[in-house]
């Protein structure tokens, strides 16, 4: 069961920084911003669809339930990915509009 | 020598360096569109890189059948296909919704992400070359947590639409409760062998169908205004189960882009509580902390109702006015007729603040967006902290929609399910005129004891109805 910890164990402390990183990175967001970083953050877990390419890939060009599966996966992720930053690029560009008329 | 896999590793170096400096800039006022812009492109880099990675792969691989190349056309017109149809739809979904429909809009997208870390985990439990348990279970976990996001978005996105009413009730507890007991216990018993099932597939489909059910009933018992804070933990969850995917297929982009959104997600959620004074556990079990029926005195408050004309009179003798906005505001789509006013007004020598509450709206800075939207100058945005030591300043306080946020009950009554809620006071302005279509309650289902204040008056109409009439009278003025 815990053979893993004669591994490598870099990958947990990426991890692990990774997670203190995250945190950090938006601990000062005003208020206002709430609604477009969420958005944001929202557009970046997108990229599970790199795992959705991954995978596309080895499943057998004749094998179509999953092909079609497959198909839907990286629709969704593409989905996800390109109506998360152009709707965030929208919210900031409202913000961003009033500003030059100053 | 540069091979395509150095040149994998330095793009996805390079896309996780543009989402950090993206999500720090993203809680930036002055850079936040640059971070946006810049996340988006390290996101492309990644995928593109990606692509091309898996394919000049698989083209030097020799295929099962002897062939030269194990190169799938077919795969690689799919995935290209896809992703054409998915950035043309999402733009424009994108384009097309209004901004009341955001917080909307980002559960769709979450679903969305949910749903793709779903179908993947159902894939990869097939063609999977993973002996150890372990990373089976990785897999699993990634998958479970996908679809329980996917349908719990689902019901979140329909609950904001209006189309989704709260369920609350024993079943409904007992069904979240004992699903998410079967998502625990199935793969352990798979793992020691007490279940018969045997594929790995097998157990994915079930756990997905489980992780379904569980979604739903998760969202069912939560109150519709609590959904932001609902969505920003879901969206958390997703990039988990990204990061968790990434672990499976050793990827660093998705391993840090999934625990960024995943650690970030769960303090977004944290903040919105804070900001409501709720606690997450209350809000997942979808009640209020204390009673309400305790705090209602009984005692009948005299109630000053106001027309139209006597507004607009006020108004012409300001000379500071504060605008308090609410989901009211939103509902009704009457922010637009806001700006308006605002203009109007200060064509006439008045000057004009907006006072946000931090939650007004349906998500934190919703209001600002919306108001954005409206061409409300973003100096005329205050925030609560910023005004209300002057707000004996303003002349009149105009709350359009909005109910507990201004309700004095949060600092006087120590019995009020909102004590201790920070709240607008806008009790101290000179005159307080609320629009407001009746006398329902607000979200907290309480009185609110600002209506029987001595300078409190209540114009009884719809607000994109009385904002018209006000414009158009005190363009009469004249």
């Amino acid at each position: 069961m815990f053979e893993f910890l004669q591994g490598d164990l870099a990958p947990l402390y990426f991890i692990v920084l990774c997670v203190f990183l995250g945190i950090e990175i938006i601990a000062n967001v005003p208020a206002i911003l709430h609604t477009p970083l969420m958005s944001g953050a929202n557009a970046i877990h997108g990229v599970i669809l790199v795992g959705a390419i991954i995978v596309m890939n080895q499943v057998a060009s004749d094998d179509y339930v999953n092909l079609i599966i497959g198909f839907l996966a990286v629709f969704v992720g593409t989905l996800n990915i390109s109506g998360g930053f152009f709707v965030t690029g929208r919210i900031l560009s409202m913000f961003s509009s009033k500003k030059k008329k100053q | 020598m540069i091979t395509m896999t150095s040149i994998t590793q330095i793009a996805y170096f390079l896309a996780m360096i543009s989402f950090i400096v993206g999500l720090k800039y993203l809680s930036s006022p002055k850079k936040a569109r640059l971070g946006n812009i810049l996340a988006g492109v390290g996101m492309i880099l990644a995928i593109v890189v990606t692509v091309a990675n898996e394919a000049l792969k698989s083209y030097q691989e020799v295929g099962e059948d002897g062939a030269a190349s194990n190169f799938k056309m077919v795969n690689f017109t799919l995935i290209l296909i896809a992703i054409f149809l998915g950035t043309v739809v999402g733009k424009r979904i994108s384009d097309k919704a209004e901004m009341t429909k955001m917080p909307q809009l980002v559960s769709f997208f979450n679903a969305m992400g949910g749903g793709c870390a779903m179908l993947l985990g159902l894939l990869e439990s097939q063609v999977a070359h993973e002996d150890s348990r372990l990373g089976s279970i990785v897999l699993l976990v990634a998958m479970m947590i996908g679809a329980a996001s996917f349908s719990g978005s689902i019901i979140a996105y329909l609950k904001l639409a209006g189309k989704q009413k709260d369920k609350r009730s024993m079943l409904v507890m007992v069904i979240s409760r004992l699903t998410l007991l079967l998502m625990v216990l199935i793969p352990v018993f798979v793992s020691y062998q007490l279940l018969p099932i045997d594929s790995l597939f097998h157990e994915a489909l079930i756990l997905v169908a489980i992780a379904l059910i569980y979604g739903v009933f998760f969202v069912f018992p939560i109150g519709g205004a609590d959904m932001p804070v609902v969505i920003s933990l879901l969206n958390s969850f997703t990039g988990v189960a990204t990061a968790l995917a990434g672990i499976m297929f050793h990827n660093i982009i998705m391993i840090a882009g999934g625990i960024f959104v995943g650690a970030a997600g769960v303090l977004l959620t944290l903040l919105m509580c804070t900001a409501m004074n709720r606690s997450l556990w209350n809000v997942l079990a979808g009640k209020f902390k204390g009673n309400s029926a305790a705090s209602a005195d009984g005692e009948e408050m005299e109630i000053k109702p106001i027309s139209v004309g006597e507004v607009t009179t006020s108004l012409a003798f300001a000379n500071k006015i504060a605008i308090i906005p609410g989901y009211g505001l939103a509902v009704a789509q009457a922010q637009h007729l806001c700006g308006q006013l605002e203009n109007l007004l200060e064509s006439k020598g008045v000057e004009v603040d907006y006072i946000i509450h931090p939650v007004a709206g349906r998500m934190p800075g919703h209001m600002n967006v919306l108001l954005a939207e409206a061409d409300v100058s973003y100096e005329k945005l205050k925030e609560m902290d910023e005004v209300n030591d002057q707000m004996s300043s303003y002349d009149m306080a105009i709350v359009i929609g909005a109910n507990d946020v201004v309700n004095p009950a949060a600092e006087k009554d120590p019995n009020s399910p909102i004590y201790g809620m920070p709240i607008i006071k806008a009790y101290n302005a000179k005159q307080v005129v609320v629009i407001k279509r009746g006398m329902a309650k607000g979200y907290a289902g309480i009185e609110n004891s600002l209506f029987g204040e001595e300078n409190c008056h209540l114009l009884f109409l719809d607000a994109k109805i009385a904002l018209n009439g006000i414009i158009s009278e005190l363009k009469n003025l004249d």
